[in-house]
C-alpha cells in the first residue's frame, strides 16, 4: 500500500466528490446535503452542522478510499475506468443500503413510519434519496463516479 | 327504489380519521369510501367517495333499520359511529392506530394499520360487512387470498395489505362479505394493514385492538390538551386543530390541503380538482394558526419545510408541492370514475402546479416571521433562503399572476398579489430592524415596499366603485380585499376599508354570513374561509367585538355535526361543497377565534409584531 498516494489522492478525491455534491444542490438538482446530514448527527444547529459534517465527511471519504486503493492493490493496476466503476458501485451502495438505514440510525432525521408526533427532524431520504429530487441519484452517482476515476487516474501502485 | 341521493351520502356526512401520514372518510352510517395509502397523495384502495359503482368501498352497517349517531371520542381523532336499532344498540370505532416514538421503538407495529371494531351494547344486533377494495382509484380489481387464522391478503401496486377479522367472513375473489350476529359484550374486530416492505407485521386481534384504541385516544387528548387557546370556542378551535393535525404529514413537517381529490365545487360541474398536495397560500395562516394555539413543534416542521422543502425550485417558489417538496404531479383525469354525483371529472395531480401565484411569497415570508418573532433568531441558511425570496420579490412584484384563487385563464395585476409582496418586503424590513436578517439590501427592500403601497393605494382603489378592488385598475370584488388590514397595510377601520367591506357584502355576501370568494356565473359555493375573514376584520377594527362573535357564532353553524368544514358551503342548503376537511377552512377558523381572543385581551394581532410599517388592527401607524 503507498501510503502517502492514499492520503493525498483520497483526501482530494473527497474534496472534489464534496465539491461536486454542492454544485448540484446549489444548481437544483437536488437538496441533498451529505455533509449536514452528517453534521446534524452532532449538533442541531444548522450551520455548524455543515461544518462538523464536512470533516466528518472527509474523514469517511479516506477511509472508502483506503477499500479503493485495496482493490487496486489486489487488483495490481488502476487507472480511471476501474475508479470510476468502483466509484459507481459506491454510489449504488450510498442510494439503496445507507440512504435506508440512514432514518434508522440517524437520531434527528424522521422515517416513513414518523407520526403524529411533531419534531423538528431531517426528512427521510425515501428509495433512492429521491424525496430529495428527482436528480437526486444522477448527482450521487457522477459524484461518485468523479471520486473513484481520481483515485484511479492518481493513486501510485506500490 | 334506491335513488342515487340515497346512495351517496352527503360530503358533510362524512367524517375523517388518520395518523398525520393518511387519512381514510367515513360515512355517517358506516362505510369506509375513501383510503390512500401509504400517504395522502398515493392511490386510492377505496374511492367509492368519487364512484360507488367502481371505486372500493368497506362497509359496516346493520342490516336492520336504525338511527345512526356518531361524534369524535373527546379531542381525539377517532370515530364512534353508534347503530340505534330499536332496543339495540352497537357501536362502531373507526380509527388509524397512533402511538408515541418512543413506543414504536418498543414494540413492533404495522407500518399502516386501520381498525375497525364493532361492539354490541344493548340487545342484539347484526351487522352486514362488504369488504370490496379496487386498487388505482377503482381502475383495477384485487384478487384476494385467504391465509386462514392470519387474514387476507391481497396486493397492489408493490404493496400488500392484510385485513384480519376475529369472526369466519365469506371470501369472494375481490370482495369479502358476511352477516354476523352480536350479542351484548360481543365484538367483531377488523384491522386492515399495509406494507411495502416484507415480512409484513400482522398486527394481533383481542386485547391488542382495545390497547391500540386506548393509547391511540390518550395520544389524540394529550396532544389536544397542549392548546394555549382559552377562549371561548375551544370545542370548535380544538377540532379545528384536530383536523390540520391530521392533515399535517408527520414525516416532513408538510400540510396537506385536503384529503381527498375532486369534491366538486358545484355539484355535477367540473370544478373538481385534487387537493392532496401542500399549497403555499396556506403557509401564514397555518403558522398562525400553529403558533396561536402553542403548538410550536408542528409550526418549527412546517416552517422548515417551506424554507427547505421547497429549495429546489427557489428563489422562485411554486403554487404547491407535494409532501417531500416535489413539485405536485401533472393533472389526469380518471375518466373511468362517474364522479361524485355525476361531477366529472375525477381529477389527480393538479394543473394549477405552474401557475405564477405572487402572493405566496408574502405567505412564507410571513409565516416564517411569526416564528422567528417567537424564536428569536434565525440560522444563516434561513436568512439566506429568505434574502434569497425577498430579492426575488422585489424585482417580480410588479407582473401579473394568476392570484390566489387560480383561474385558469389569463393572468392579471392582482391587489391581493401585490398586497402580499408588499408583506413580503415589510416582513424582511421588520426581520433586519430586530437584527435577526443579515445581508439583506434594506434600501432596496424599502423603495419598492413603498412603490407597491403606492400603486396599491392609487390603482386598486376604484373611486367610481369606492371600493378597493381585485384587480389594478379593475372593477371586481373579491374577499382577499378583506385581508388588507390583517396584514397591516390599511387600517382596519380606515374609510376606504370600511367601504370596501359594504361592497363586499353587497357583491359577495349570500345574507347569512357566508361570503362567495368572488362573483361568478353560474354561483360556486360560499367560501368557507372567506367568512372567517369577515370575523377578523370586523374583530380588527372594522366592526365591533359583538358584531365579530355574531358572525363567527353564525359561521360555526355550517360546519357539519363533528365540527369539520369543506372549502366552501352551499349557501340554499349549508351543504359542504368541495374537498373535504379542508385545512384552509379550519385555519381560518382557528384564526379569527385566535383573533377574537386577542382583542378581547387587549393583545396584539400578529401583523403588530411582525410588521415594520403596518397600520392595521387595533390602530397607530408604527415605523
Amino acid at each position: 500500500m503507498n501510503w502517502s498516494s492514499w492520503l493525498l489522492w483520497g483526501f482530494l478525491a473527497t474534496i472534489v466528490l464534496t465539491t461536486i455534491s454542492a454544485g448540484t444542490q446549489g444548481l437544483g438538482l437536488t437538496r441533498m446535503n451529505f455533509p449536514y446530514m452528517l453534521g446534524s448527527i452532532l449538533t442541531p444547529d444548522r450551520d455548524r452542522a455543515k461544518l462538523y459534517g464536512f470533516w466528518v465527511h472527509v474523514a469517511a471519504g479516506l477511509v472508502f478510499s483506503l477499500i479503493y486503493v485495496w482493490i487496486f492493490q489486489s487488483m495490481g493496476r488502476a487507472g480511471w475506468w476501474r475508479g470510476a466503476l468502483i466509484g459507481v458501485c459506491h454510489g449504488i451502495f450510498v442510494l439503496v443500503v445507507i440512504m435506508s438505514l440512514l432514518p434508522g440510525v440517524h437520531p434527528r432525521m424522521a422515517s416513513e413510519r414518523h407520526g403524529p408526533e411533531a419534531h423538528n427532524l431531517l426528512e427521510p431520504p425515501g428509495f433512492l434519496a429521491l424525496h430529495y429530487g428527482i436528480q437526486t441519484p444522477l448527482s450521487i452517482l457522477l459524484s461518485h463516479a468523479v471520486f473513484g476515476a481520481i483515485l484511479g487516474a492518481f493513486y501510485r501502485l506500490a | 327504489m334506491l335513488t342515487i341521493a340515497s346512495v351517496i351520502p352527503k360530503i358533510k356526512d362524512y367524517a375523517v380519521i388518520g395518523d398525520s401520514r393518511a387519512a381514510a372518510l367515513v360515512s355517517r352510517s358506516g362505510s369506509l369510501d375513501w383510503l390512500c395509502w401509504p400517504r395522502f397523495d398515493s392511490t386510492a384502495i377505496f374511492s367509492a367517495l368519487l364512484d360507488p359503482e367502481k371505486g372500493g368501498h368497506w362497509s359496516i352497517t346493520p342490516t336492520s333499520p336504525c338511527r345512526f349517531e356518531r361524534q369524535y371520542i373527546w379531542n381525539t381523532n377517532v370515530l364512534e359511529t353508534r347503530f340505534i336499532c330499536g332496543s339495540a344498540q352497537a357501536v362502531l370505532t373507526d380509527l388509524m392506530p397512533v402511538v408515541s416514538e418512543q413506543f414504536k421503538r418498543s414494540a413492533i407495529m404495522a407500518d399502516h394499520e386501520l381498525v375497525r371494531r364493532v361492539i354490541c351494547t344493548e340487545g342484539e344486533i347484526e351487522v352486514r360487512v362488504e369488504f370490496r377494495p379496487r386498487a388505482a382509484y377503482g381502475e383495477e380489481s384485487v384478487k384476494l387470498r385467504d391465509h386462514g387464522k392470519l387474514g387476507l391478503r391481497f396486493e397492489s401496486l408493490g404493496g400488500v395489505y392484510w385485513l384480519r377479522c376475529n369472526r369466519p367472513l365469506r371470501v369472494e375473489s375481490d370482495r369479502v362479505q358476511g352477516i354476523i350476529n352480536l350479542k351484548r359484550g360481543e365484538t367483531l374486530e377488523f384491522s386492515l394493514s399495509y406494507a411495502e416492505e416484507s415480512p409484513a407485521v400482522l398486527p394481533a386481534l383481542g386485547e391488542r385492538v382495545n390497547s391500540a384504541i386506548d393509547r391511540s385516544v390518550e395520544w389524540w387528548q394529550q396532544w389536544a390538551a397542549r392548546s394555549n387557546y382559552q377562549g371561548p370556542y375551544r370545542e370548535m378551535v380544538t377540532r379545528s386543530a384536530l383536523a390540520l393535525k391530521l392533515l399535517a404529514y408527520a414525516p416532513s413537517g408538510a400540510v396537506t390541503a385536503a384529503a381527498t381529490t375532486s369534491l366538486p365545487e358545484r355539484i355535477g360541474d367540473t370544478l373538481n380538482w385534487d387537493y392532496r398536495y401542500c399549497w403555499l397560500r396556506d403557509a401564514s395562516l397555518t403558522i398562525r394558526a400553529l403558533v396561536g394555539l402553542g403548538y410550536m413543534d408542528e409550526a418549527e416542521s412546517f416552517m422548515t419545510w417551506l424554507l427547505h422543502a421547497t429549495r429546489l425550485t427557489q428563489p422562485e417558489l411554486r403554487v404547491m408541492y407535494d409532501v417531500f417538496g416535489g413539485i405536485a404531479p401533472r393533472e389526469r383525469e380518471l375518466n373511468f370514475l362517474s364522479g361524485y354525483f355525476g361531477s366529472r371529472p375525477v381529477r389527480i395531480g393538479n394543473g394549477a402546479r405552474h401557475q405564477l401565484q405572487l402572493d405566496i411569497y408574502g405567505e412564507v415570508i410571513e409565516g416564517t416571521a411569526q416564528f422567528a418573532n417567537i424564536h428569536g433568531s434565525l440560522d444563516r441558511a434561513t436568512q439566506k433562503v429568505l434574502i434569497g425570496l425577498g430579492k426575488h420579490v422585489a424585482t417580480h412584484w410588479d407582473s401579473p399572476d394568476e392570484g390566489i384563487w387560480e383561474p385558469r385563464g389569463r393572468r392579471e395585476n392582482h391587489t391581493h398579489s401585490r398586497l402580499m409582496c408588499w408583506t413580503a418586503l415589510d416582513r424582511l424590513l421588520a426581520l433586519c430592524d430586530k437584527g435577526l436578517l443579515d445581508g439583506a439590501p434594506r434600501e432596496e427592500f424599502l423603495r419598492e415596499r413603498e412603490r407597491i403601497r403606492r400603486q396599491i393605494e392609487t390603482r386598486a382603489w376604484n373611486e367610481k366603485l369606492q371600493s378597493y378592488v381585485s384587480t389594478l385598475d379593475g372593477d371586481g370584488i373579491d374577499a382577499t380585499l378583506l385581508r388588507i388590514p390583517w396584514y397591516g397595510l390599511e387600517d382596519a377601520a380606515s374609510n376606504r376599508m370600511k367601504l370596501t367591506y359594504r361592497r363586499i357584502c353587497e357583491h359577495l355576501g349570500t345574507g347569512d354570513g357566508l361570503l362567495y370568494r368572488y362573483a361568478r356565473q353560474p354561483a360556486e359555493g360560499a367560501f368557507g374561509i372567506c367568512g372567517f375573514w369577515a370575523v377578523e376584520y370586523l374583530a380588527l377594527g372594522g366592526g365591533t367585538l359583538r358584531e365579530a362573535h355574531g358572525l363567527f357564532d353564525r359561521l360555526l353553524s355550517y360546519g357539519n355535526d363533528l365540527g369539520l368544514f369543506a372549502e366552501e358551503i352551499d349557501p340554499a342548503t349549508g351543504d359542504a361543497l368541495g374537498n373535504f376537511p379542508q385545512a384552509f377552512t379550519h385555519v381560518g377558523l382557528i384564526s379569527a377565534a385566535l383573533t377574537l381572543e386577542e382583542k378581547e385581551k387587549g393583545e396584539p394581532h400578529p401583523a403588530e409584531e411582525t410588521g415594520a410599517n403596518t397600520k392595521s388592527v387595533g390602530g397607530g401607524l408604527r415605523v
